[in-house]
């Protein structure tokens, strides 16, 4: 019931969402029509305009893009003309959510045995590096990790290929370019998590019935230890499979980051409204699935 | 959002089993969803023979519609028009057409089409499919940008305005299958030429007519040229392989070529050192810091380009409404100074708007660096040393994508020489590529860079662009004197009389009035290893795909 209520609810928030993201791209300065080379005469700016209805009030536009939304229909890309805006996440999503989720399983693979491992070793010189490292993964961004793997792993020792996007190899250094952040922070959050769940009451009775230190981090203190972990992961998730401009630009993958930005760039409206509109669907989505995963994970949960 | 419900309830030993379960199926979900997408990133599918770096995504391939370079590489692979160019010199030759008559009067030709022209698909391509390409080109339904480039055809103005519907009276009819007959408004010189362009090149009818606006997407795509659509991945791949039934198939070369968008210059040249890619066509697409060291290299190929890098004065703005202001700015730039130490490729300092090496045509003499003269007329313009002159703003874009970057580097170099010389300041303001594009067309700015690549080779391609009446004119200057040499120009015949009238109104723009102050001509840079063999340097940039093969091994 709660949860069919959160969904319900989402529908007027994604109209806001369309609405707003529609209207601030078109009173950017500038449209999507113009180009270094003015056509010939103003009737061919006037064709192009009728072609994509673009001489119509906002309001008008606004209402006919409601009413392809509701047929599932995104609309024409305006710069990639032969192309539509569901081609464009058709093509792209599936390898962005392929490097997003190779990201994410990078992430939490990294961040939870180096936040486990820091906090079991908390004050020796293992949590230093290990908190040291965790802390230089979430500072370095990516535009500056990512050159630094492909200088060191696909120019200097050859390992692997430095861009593209046709072999799993090629997926290796962006997904660690693109995860490092996340695995940075999850091991902070999982550590922190840790050492509170260490100092609460139940552990120090189950200490205290002599329980031993290693049963008593894998059992108790985990499962209070990665709620933190897990509320983060919504937004992390639809962050990493949503595609990184950056990340995608570096190593030439065709996943839909670039398109977000350059669609914003380009003023093309209806792929930056169908994109954000795609990210706020996958934010929404993912936080659900999180709360959903609370009352899984923590009995102590309960929605009404 | 969230209660953590009051019960004092400890997850304590007997809740282990359960957890221990819900952690298994974790993993064990996570592991298969991690295998899932490993065989989901695996493709296979034979090496392409030649692996191209192209600068951008196209933004269209359809012939009718795209205007920029990366498109353009691409499309003459896939389609032809009457005529074609020459992959050595750029010169039109016949193409789809195997020769034609200009009628006495330079207003009507008669092409005469090859008898064994078949799509890709076995259809046979008739004069039927050009009327219709270039009706469609018109039609005010495609909505070409382009279009203005056939307005030299009668009647196509007025029928791509809507004002005519019958496409009947546009000056392009078929007498029969294999004749093709085009009347013109005026005599064109370079008609010929035109005839070359994507936007004649003929497309397939019943694909269009079946798919629409997504017609590129139909597979398989009949085409007309030396090459087949494969595939076209966003972002990622254009794939074309040979089209056997194309009529010179037997001289096409390469059998599959992979076309990458990649505008990142780090990625570009990384793929290329590492022997991935076999050709770079851009200059831009390679780290403009490594340009002194890659010069000397003999897989880079430097040519001249018809295309040309300047200033634009807003001139229906103080101070630089007044041409005396203009002149003196003009003559303060030291453009040795930005070739050698900025774009260092090989680019020639300008003072003419018309680029050296365009066809029939030597550019009048401009203002050369005059650092007194050029104090003398600001004094005289009322800001000596300049006191009292207003605080300007000079705009330029900033790179897409992580490209150069040039425009700044020029536009601190103007700003010091200007204070340095003449003793103005100016201010500099970096802007989005479409916030550039706005402010320039709607005259809100002061000065700024400009750059115009010619779209074939002829005066009139740069020339037309000063004209009152031109969208590309983002200057407000209007001479009506300028107008009519130059359109008396571009309807003369006679070469040499059109020489002397371009070079009148040459003069007018870059000595007299000012409007804009030229800079550099622009050198391009092909990047490619002896291997490779069928490029030629040429003044358009321009490279037919089927001339071009890798052997095995390197000289």
């Amino acid at each position: 019931m709660y949860f069919l209520k959160r969904i319900i609810f989402a529908i007027p928030l994604l109209l806001v969402i369309s609405a707003l993201s529609f209207w601030l791209v078109h009173i950017a300065p500038g449209g999507p029509f113009d180009r270094e080379r003015v056509p010939a005469s103003p009737e061919i700016e006037r064709n192009l305009e009728a072609k994509y209805h673009l001489n119509e009030p906002v309001w008008k536009q606004y209402l006919r893009y409601l009413d392809g939304l509701v047929h599932g229909d995104l609309g024409p890309s305006l710069k990639y003309r032969d192309h539509t805006v569901n081609d464009i996440i058709a093509q792209g999503l599936p390898v962005s959510m392929t490097l997003g989720s190779l990201a994410f399983c990078f992430a939490l693979g990294i961040g939870l045995p180096l936040g486990f491992f820091t906090a079991a070793r908390r004050g020796r010189w293992e949590d230093y590096t290990g908190s040291f490292l965790a802390t230089l993964a979430v500072c370095v961004p990516g535009f500056v990790l990512a050159p630094f793997l492909i200088v060191v792993f696909a120019i200097k020792l050859k390992w692997l290929p430095v861009a593209l996007w046709e072999s799993p190899a090629q997926a290796i250094l962006p997904m660690i370019a693109l995860g490092a952040y996340s695995a940075g922070k999850v091991a902070r959050l999982f550590r922190e998590g840790m050492l509170n769940a260490l100092q609460s009451e139940f552990v120090t009775a189950a200490r205290a019935k002599g329980l031993g230190e290693n049963r008593l981090l894998f059992k108790h203190a985990v499962r209070i230890a990665v709620l933190p972990v897990v509320s983060y992961s919504g937004p992390m998730l639809a962050d990493l499979l949503t595609g990184s401009f950056i990340i995608e630009n570096i190593f030439q993958i065709p996943g839909i980051g670039v398109f977000l930005i350059n669609g914003a760039l380009n003023r093309d409206y209806t792929v930056v409204v169908g994109l954000a509109l795609l990210y706020a669907v996958l934010l929404i989505a993912l936080n659900l699935a999180v709360d959903f995963a609370y009352t899984w994970l923590d009995p102590r949960v309960k929605y009404e | 959002m969230k209660s953590a419900s009051a019960k004092s309830r400890e997850p304590g030993v007997e809740s282990q089993g359960a957890s221990v379960g819900r952690w298994n199926t974790i993993f064990w979900v996570l592991t298969s969803v991690l295998c899932l997408l490993a065989s989901g990133c695996i493709r296979s599918e034979p090496p392409a023979d030649l692996t191209i770096i192209n600068q951008a995504e196209p933004e269209t391939l359809d012939p009718a519609l795209l205007t920029g370079i990366p498109e353009m590489r691409i499309a003459i692979g896939l389609f032809e028009g009457l005529t074609r160019l020459d992959p050595k010199t750029a010169a039109a030759i016949p193409g789809l057409a195997q020769s034609w008559e200009i009628s006495p009067d330079g207003k009507v030709y008669t092409f005469h089409l090859r008898t064994n022209l078949v799509w890709s698909t076995g259809e046979p391509i008739t004069a039927n499919d050009v009327v219709y390409s270039w009706i469609r080109t018109l039609h005010p339904a495609t909505a070409s940008d382009y279009a203005g480039q056939l307005f030299f055809v009668k009647n196509a103005e007025d029928f791509n305005a809507g004002k005519i519907k019958d496409s009947s009276l546009v000056g392009i009819h078929a007498p029969d299958t294999f004749t093709v007959r085009v009347e013109l408004n005026n005599p064109t010189s370079f008609f010929i030429d035109i005839c070359a362009m994507p936007l004649t090149y003929v497309v397939p009818r019943q694909t269009i007519e079946k798919y629409g606006d997504r017609w590129l997407m139909a597979r398989p795509l009949p085409s007309s040229g030396p090459f087949e659509l494969v595939y076209w991945r966003l972002n990622d791949k254009v794939r074309l392989k040979k089209n056997p039934r194309y009529w010179d198939a037997t001289n096409t070369r390469s059998d599959i070529i992979d076309i990458l968008p990649i505008g990142s210059p780090t990625t570009a040249f990384n793929l290329y050192e590492q022997g991935v890619v076999d050709i770079i066509w851009d200059k831009e697409v390679v780290p403009q810091e490594l340009l002194d060291v890659l010069v000397k290299r003999p897989d880079v190929h430097p040519f001249n380009y018809l295309a040309i890098y300047y200033v634009n004065f807003n001139v229906t703005r103080k101070p630089f409404n007044d041409p005396r202001v203009r002149m003196a700015l003009a003559l303060a730039v030291d453009r040795e100074r930005i070739v050698k130490k900025i774009t260092r490729g090989g680019e020639r300092p300008t003072s003419h708007l018309v680029p050296d090496g365009t066809a029939n045509y030597v550019s009048a003499e401009g203002l050369a660096y005059n650092p007194t003269l050029a104090k003398t007329l600001l004094a005289e313009a009322g800001y000596p040393g300049g006191k009292g002159f207003p605080r300007v703003e000079y705009i330029f874009n900033a790179p897409a994508g992580g490209g150069s970057k040039i425009h700044e580097d020029i536009a601190i170099e103007l700003q010091q020489m200007w204070h340095d010389t003449l003793g103005i300041n100016m201010d500099l303001r970096q802007v989005e590529w479409k916030v550039w594009l706005s402010a320039t067309s709607h005259l809100d700015y002061d000065l700024g860079r400009g750059d115009w690549i010619g779209d074939y080779d002829d005066a009139n391609t740069f020339l037309d662009l000063f004209l009152s009446n031109s969208g590309n004119n983002r200057t407000g200057w209007k001479n009506p004197r300028y107008d009519a040499l130059v359109n008396e120009a571009n309807e003369q015949t006679d070469l040499q009389e059109r020489e002397k009238l371009f070079q009148q109104a040459e003069t007018i723009l870059i000595h007299d009035e000012l409007p804009i102050i030229p800079l550099y001509i622009y050198a391009g840079i092909n990047y490619y290893h002896t291997n490779i063999s069928g490029i030629y340097q040429n003044i358009l940039d321009d490279h037919p795909l089927n001339y071009i093969k890798k052997s095995a091994t390197r000289d």
